[in-house]
């Protein structure tokens, strides 16, 4: 990018002023071809019953808030990183730990697993990436095959394998995302245009697979061409940091989480915002985002210790988890769309290592619960809670009872 | 959060108050924890549960503070009586709690009641002692002074005053094991700070006024299309998502059997119907599963023009791959596919071959994209519709399984013993060694 001076008819506040006012002539092109909302469109779509989610397993090991989790193509494997700088693979559906590393930086707030299965990649305050080949032998150091993949001037925000083992994309508080060659560390290409911290990133799930939006502390989420290093779209209608960006499973759209406790949905064809999900007694912000398989719900993890579960086309809130003793920071949904799992920053009252806990919905639609097909029912500012945490020992509600201690120890744990 | 609290305290519509009797003094003001609940309940349409969780919170945070027994922040449902905390003392006002301050409040309170400090408090009274030892008297001076000033009050004030006061400094300074809610994750925005007003740059401006005068050019689809592309994705998908119908046999996280992966696993021979039913939806869907990929590549045999899907195939690797394999792989695709008399010779379209064959002078990993791109058009327009109509994939979806439900168990607590798999990294190498974790854990 040339840093030349000004040109002879610009100056700072003449580029400022035709940025706004270009601003605001794309909000008018995009509100020309805005003829129906969103909810008015799905009152055909019949309401969702009761949700019933339980949780079915919790992986207690952390020493520390859990930051960052991912899941393996395998659907049982989970990545968690933590603020100890604690990295840990599990087997989440026999609750085992099979690998752990400890990283050299406090706050890892990004991890990701590679498609294969065979590596794992993570980051945080010390400015890199760092890709773990995993491996079962016991006479090796994993942190001894560390690969340092990718160098940013600020903190690790999020990092994600694109199609393959071999290439990896970052996204830092410097305000870049950047793509990189895992192989030999070199930088393909590099993505300027937030204006603060970028925050979270998602690959599109397209035919050609070449974008991914990005989101971040200037409130604006932006969709790049990962080859030529664009911005193709931006949108810039939250109010405060987006925390969290995810595609919704046909790659037409995306959701976003942010800090001004709203989730919103931008669509990419229409090229505006479509809808949002927020309610009055939310107050906190929502740290993580993600959609169920068929696009129907998404789930929401909040700082205020929740995850509320919404509708998509109708708008509304479906269901409110609580079960997490404090703030929710990381929540996926597994590649097959069985579970979901959510990692959160909470330290029980005996100093407890935290727990990631897994929740599974059963498909609780009683015939009772439908509406007739000519009576659908807007379920829109009232939601029942549904969330019965009875498994695993963990209670919610003032909790009183504590957990009994772990005593997971895999063969394999080093 | 102050939003509510304020909109709380506002005497029309707020919480019911009173004046509550506490022992023999009158406080005013002051509120009880049923009836807040109730006016949450009330306001935001939420249930109790719901309510009650966002009072505790409102309490932890230190808005509201208990008048009984102020050394446990949270919200009783019964009648103990509450009080809004005076904005002075919100989280909001950011001023920081300082050691001074902290220490002055805990000479206080060791003046007034020997033997009264806890033991976390009576430890950060030692450190402080220590650290700021040379205006020790300064803070015992002012502790006495701030006594002798409260006794001048009425016991009502004096009793408000020192909860307040306690209150905050239990959000500030919690006691062991109560987690801070003044935690935040790393700062953000401190590089903006750093670097020399980097977003305000020329630079910064010219690049956003490029992206926005391209974004105005951009071709808009109506809204009413886009949202009804949702409708029908998600009515479409609806059966195939666990979540919302349930998956057979089982959904392997509530009975512990893992049948249904082992149904659904890459490289089943025998794929489930619904999974045969997704190859239908989409091109993307049926390459992105392998037994669909598979299938595909049996048809196209048939069809003779198996080579597309492998062209398409090497390119993805090409574009994928290591950085270091480009230039090999890019020839090696050449000789395979474009060379003139090559073995599986792809047709493309003359245009796009002369940019591709210009391109290949200087091989980067895009540099066959587009001929990528009009193979797969190709492939989705003519080769895949036709797969769909095709008798081979009627007999895959007339020989799918359809797997039976289990039973649900009598006995729910019986759990089935959950098996470990082999993990993925194992899979390359021989493996010599399993995990032998093989058991749950309960």
């Amino acid at each position: 990018m040339a840093t030349d001076g000004l040109h002879e008819n610009e100056t700072l506040a003449s580029l400022k002023s035709e940025a706004e006012s270009l601003k605001g002539k794309l909000e008018e092109e995009r509100a020309k071809l805005h003829d129906v909302e969103l909810h008015q469109v799905a009152e055909r779509v019949e309401a969702l019953g009761q949700f019933v989610m339980k949780t079915r397993r919790t992986l207690k090991g952390h020493g520390n808030k859990v930051l960052c989790m991912d899941w393996c193509k395998d659907k049982r494997r989970i990545v968690s990183s933590s603020q100890d700088g604690k990295v840990i693979v599990w087997d989440s559906f026999t609750t085992n730990k099979e690998h752990a590393v400890t990283m050299p930086c406090t706050w890892v707030m990004a991890c990701a697993y590679a498609p294969s299965g065979c590596a794992i990649a993570c980051g945080g305050l010390d400015n890199k990436c760092s890709v773990y080949p995993l491996t079962f032998d016991k006479n090796e150091n994993m942190a001894a095959k560390k690969k340092s993949v990718a160098m940013h001037t600020n903190y690790l925000s999020a990092c994600s394998f694109t199609n393959s083992d071999m290439q990896i994309l970052t996204a830092s508080g410097d305000g870049t995302c950047a793509l990189w060659d895992v192989e030999s560390g070199q930088l393909l290409q590099s993505f300027h245009g937030h204006g603060a911290d970028v925050l979270c990133l998602d690959l599109a799930p397209s035919e050609t697979g070449n974008t991914f939006v990005s989101g971040g502390c200037d409130k604006k989420a932006m969709v790049w061409d990962m080859r030529s290093g664009q911005c193709v779209q931006a949108f810039e209608t939250h109010e405060s940091d987006i925390n969290s960006v995810r595609y919704y499973p046909s790659g037409d759209a995306f959701a976003s989480g942010s800090d001004d406790a709203t989730c919103r949905l931008y669509d990419l064809r229409a090229d505006r915002e479509v809808a949002i999900y927020s309610k009055e007694s939310i107050i906190f912000g929502a740290s993580s985002v993600d959609f169920s398989l068929s696009g129907r719900l998404l789930f929401a993890g909040y700082n205020d210790y929740t995850i509320n579960v919404w509708d998509v086309l109708k708008g509304s809130r479906v269901s409110i988890l609580f079960g997490h003793e404090n703030r929710v920071s990381t929540l996926r949904v597994s590649p097959d769309g069985t579970a979901f799992c959510s990692g959160s920053w909470d330290h029980t009252l005996r100093a407890q290592p935290q727990a990631l806990l897994l929740e599974v919905a059963l498909p609780g639609l009683e015939p009772s619960d439908r509406p007739g097909p000519s009576a659908p029912v807007n379920l829109r500012g009232c939601a029942r809670p549904t969330c019965k945490t009875t498994c695993s020992g963990i209670k919610m509600g003032p909790v009183s009872q504590k957990l009994p201690k772990p005593a997971f120890q895999s063969t394999l744990f080093k | 959060m102050e939003r509510m609290v304020v909109s709380m305290q506002d005497p029309d519509q707020g919480v019911k108050m009173r004046s509550q009797r506490l022992l023999i003094t009158v406080i005013p003001h002051a509120v009880t924890g049923n009836d807040v609940m109730e006016w949450l309940i009330h306001k935001y349409c939420i249930t109790e549960e719901e309510a009650l969780h966002l009072g505790t919170l409102l309490v932890r945070h230190g808005y509201l503070y208990p008048l009984r027994d102020p050394c446990h922040l949270e919200l009783r449902l019964d009648e103990t009586p509450y009080r809004f905390q005076t904005p002075y003392f919100w989280m909001s006002t950011l001023w920081p709690a300082a050691e001074l301050d902290y220490a002055i409040y805990l000479a206080k309170k060791n003046i007034r009641k020997w033997g009264g400090l806890f033991d976390h408090e009576k430890e950060h009274y030692d450190q402080l002692h220590r650290k700021i030892s040379h205006t020790w008297d300064l803070v015992v001076m002012q502790a006495r002074e701030q006594l002798w000033a409260a006794k001048q009050r009425r016991k009502g004030d004096r009793l408000v005053i020192a909860c307040q006061e306690q209150t905050y400094w239990l959000v500030n300074r919690p006691p062991p094991g109560v987690p801070s809610v003044l935690e935040q994750g790393p700062e953000r925005n401190s590089c903006t700070a750093g670097r020399v007003q980097k977003t305000k740059t020329v630079d910064f401006y010219r690049r956003e006024v490029e992206c926005l005068r391209k974004a105005l050019g951009r071709a808009r689809v109506k809204s009413s299309v886009c949202l009804e592309a949702y409708l029908k994705f998600s009515s479409q998908r609806g059966p195939h998502d666990p979540i919302m119908s349930g998956c057979l046999p089982s959904n392997p996280w509530v009975t512990d059997n893992d049948t249904y992966w082992a149904m659904n696993a890459p490289s089943a021979a025998v794929p489930t119907r619904l999974r045969v039913e997704q190859w239908a939806f989409s091109f993307r869907e049926l390459l992105e599963d392998p037994v669909g990929r598979a299938h595909f590549m049996d048809f196209l045999r048939k069809e003779f023009s198996a080579e597309n899907l492998s062209f398409w195939e090497a390119c993805e690797e090409l574009r994928h791959g290591g950085q270091a394999q480009v230039p090999a792989l890019v020839d090696a695709v050449y000789q395979q596919f474009l060379a003139p008399g090559a073995a599986r010779w792809v047709n493309i379209d003359s245009r796009t071959m002369e940019r591709t064959l210009v391109g290949l002078g200087r091989p980067h990993r895009h540099v066959l994209d587009d001929a990528q791109l009009h193979i797969y058009m190709l492939m989705k327009k003519d080769s895949y519709p036709r797969f769909l109509k095709s008798d081979l994939y009627k007999d895959l979806l007339a020989e799918a399984v359809v797997p039976p439900e289990t039973k649900r168990r009598v006995f729910p607590f019986m759990r089935k013993l959950r098996h470990s798999s082999p993990s993925p990294a194992l899979l390359p190498a021989s493996a010599s060694r399993e995990p032998s974790g093989g058991d749950g854990e309960a």
